[in-house]
């Protein structure tokens, strides 16, 4: 029953980072917010997982409600944290609002043997509507806050984000984008399609094995 | 011709009597450990026989798996959810410890026992030493808080206890509790140290040292030979708990609390009568800390825990100390705490994430200062109940 109920008030990007998870795995979560993400992957994957979240506030929710999480940043926290200590190292709509994705990124391959980064698309062609026809920053449902008050100081398209991949030495594994409704549109179909009509992109990593 | 004395020395020998009689024989539980089974001291000196009171509240279930040893902080006693037989004030923590509450009594078997050094029925500076019939007094040996947990393990192998489901405690106790998941990680299954440091500041060191020179100060002293003197250094005790009190608060708290308002009086009286209130409150805090406190004891506690460094002992590497660590920890910092800041409460939080431990870490907003952990924070208790009934709940413990 309590599952059901959870189901229905996931967070689409949530539910797919879910199904890429191994059961029974390590998890880390930075930018847990609420403990969401890390409750949903305790019930449906009975992974062993810790968060990380700048709100105080949402931390001391997070620990009241039993999980494991730390008030911390994933800027400046990242760095403590050993080598391949997790499973999966997840960045869940958090990305853009780090000051340095870049290394964010490289901390999380080298966290976790697998990497989850989820990301709102600024490629989306409605954004891209907004932009060319009313000559300002776009305010959309994932995007509500105008520039000035904005968190998200690194907006990117998926096809940034790909570009990023490769710069980092990592390989998708898995990559799903995805609209308002929750349908998904597998990426590998084309990258410009999806650039195109994906609202928010979730994509599986590793980093590329030694040559 | 009969001499009365003083009605003020009457008081004064009934207090001291009272805590002499509480120090040698409490009125809780007592563990005594024989001479054959000394305890080898961090000094290197081997101490025995050793007491350890303790006090226990709840049932130990089957299994043995559902204890919670309670640190105390450096005034603190066994007396964690009881009243004390010296102050009858209740229990230090009864907010947090009892049925129902955060640490759930009918739930959990909680265990506290006073400090090895301390002066409420443990082997400490005010207890007889069996060679000499006489207090310790000096003749005690300087002990650390590792010490201090030694002889609490001793206490836990007694009850019959592998491992604790928890172990807590706020300042000098999370120092404790730190030690015992350093020291003894496979014996502690979740650990929840409160308001507290891996290593004790300069800053810390020296508020100490204040405090401990105050006593020394004081004629009453007699060299740490007072009781043979029938004496008590009230006024350097006195003076050290009220500076030390102050480090507990924050300037925020003192300023609500008193201001600048006066005590009983429309104005200053050009003397140095406690003229103002705070002044006044820190001298009743003295005073009454001296009833029911041994100067020698706060002179080797506040030195436990200035010795206090759990990366020192392994190779200035506070990572080192959890390394492997499957314990379950909750850090708990308050925002206020100026003599315990957040920042040493991150400190163990890098150190733990170093070693990929489990850890929760949460800062409670509070302007309450270093007390704000014997105090009833909401925050601070949701998320002690959170904790521990996830921890339950992966121990296996029935809800």
């Amino acid at each position: 029953m309590q599952k059901h109920l959870a189901l229905d008030t996931h967070r689409v990007d949530h539910l797919l980072i879910a199904e890429m998870v191994e059961p029974g795995s390590r998890v880390l979560d930075v930018g847990c917010g609420d403990g969401a993400l890390l409750h949903l992957l305790a019930e449906t994957k009975s992974t062993d997982g810790r968060g990380v979240e700048l709100s105080r506030e949402r931390v001391n929710a997070c620990v009241m409600r039993g999980l494991s999480v730390i008030q911390g940043d994933a800027d400046r926290d990242l760095a403590d944290y050993p080598d391949q200590a997790f499973d999966y190292a997840i960045l869940s709509l958090t990305i853009q609002a780090t000051r340095y994705p870049k290394t964010v990124l490289e901390n999380l391959l080298r966290i976790g043997r697998h990497a989850i980064v989820s990301f709102p698309n600024f490629g989306h062609w409605r954004i891209r509507f907004d932009l060319m026809f009313t000559g300002r920053m776009p305010q959309t449902p994932n995007l509500p806050e105008p520039w000035y008050t904005s968190p998200d100081a690194h907006l990117c398209t998926i096809k940034d984000f790909a570009n990023l991949v490769g710069l980092v030495d990592a390989e998708v594994e898995n990559a799903v984008a995805f609209n308002t409704s929750g349908q998904r549109l597998p990426i590998r179909h084309s990258l410009s399609l999806q650039n195109l009509l994906g609202e928010k992109a979730v994509f599986l990593l590793r980093k590329r094995a030694e040559r | 011709m009969a001499v009365h004395p003083p009605l003020a020395d009457v008081e004064a020998d009934k207090g001291r009597n009272v805590r002499l009689a509480e120090a040698n024989s409490p009125s809780s539980k007592l563990l005594l450990l024989p001479e054959s089974e000394p305890l080898r001291l961090a000094c290197d000196q081997l101490l025995g026989p050793i007491s350890i009171a303790y006090e226990t509240y709840g049932e130990l279930n089957a299994q043995k798996s559902n204890a919670i040893l309670v640190c105390h902080a450096l005034t603190g006693d066994q007396y964690v959810a009881s009243q004390h037989p010296v102050t009858g004030k209740p229990g230090w923590w009864s907010t947090l410890v009892g049925p129902g509450k955060p640490i759930d009594t009918n739930r959990f078997f909680v265990i506290c026992s006073n400090i090895l050094g301390g002066c409420m029925g443990s082997t400490g500076p005010a207890s007889i030493d069996p060679k000499t019939g006489k207090p310790y007094a000096l003749n005690f040996p300087v002990i650390t808080i590792g010490d201090m947990v030694n002889a609490q393990v001793r206490l836990i192998d007694h009850l019959g206890i592998d491992q604790l489901f928890c172990v807590v405690g706020g300042s000098m106790g999370g120092m404790q509790v730190l030690e015992w998941a350093a020291s003894h990680p496979e014996r502690v299954f979740s650990a929840v140290p409160i308001a507290t440091a891996a290593w004790h500041s300069s800053q810390n060191i020296a508020f100490h040292e204040v405090g401990r020179q105050a006593v020394m100060a004081d004629p009453d002293w007699c060299g740490g030979d007072y009781h043979a003197h029938g004496k008590v250094p009230r006024n350097g005790l006195s003076v050290a708990r009220m500076a030390a009190h102050i480090t507990y608060l924050s300037e925020e708290a003192l300023h609500r609390k008193f201001g600048r308002n006066l005590q009983e009086r429309s104005k200053v009286t050009f003397s140095f009568s406690a003229d103002f209130q705070v002044e006044s409150y820190l001298r009743h805090q003295g005073s009454t800390f001296v009833d029911r406190f041994d100067a020698n004891s706060y002179l080797y506690i506040t030195r436990a825990m200035d010795y206090f460094d759990l990366a020192a002992e392994r190779g200035d590497v506070l990572a080192n100390a959890f390394r492997g660590t499957k314990t379950r920890f909750c850090v708990v910092s308050f925002t206020s705490d100026w003599l315990y800041p957040t920042r040493e409460s991150r400190e163990i939080v890098h150190a733990l994430n170093a070693v990929a431990a489990n850890v929760s870490f949460v800062e409670i907003e509070s302007n309450n200062g270093h007390d704000s952990f014997l105090l009833e924070e909401p925050e601070f208790f949701a998320t002690v109940r959170g904790f521990l009934s996830a921890a339950g709940m992966k121990r296996g413990l029935k809800t």
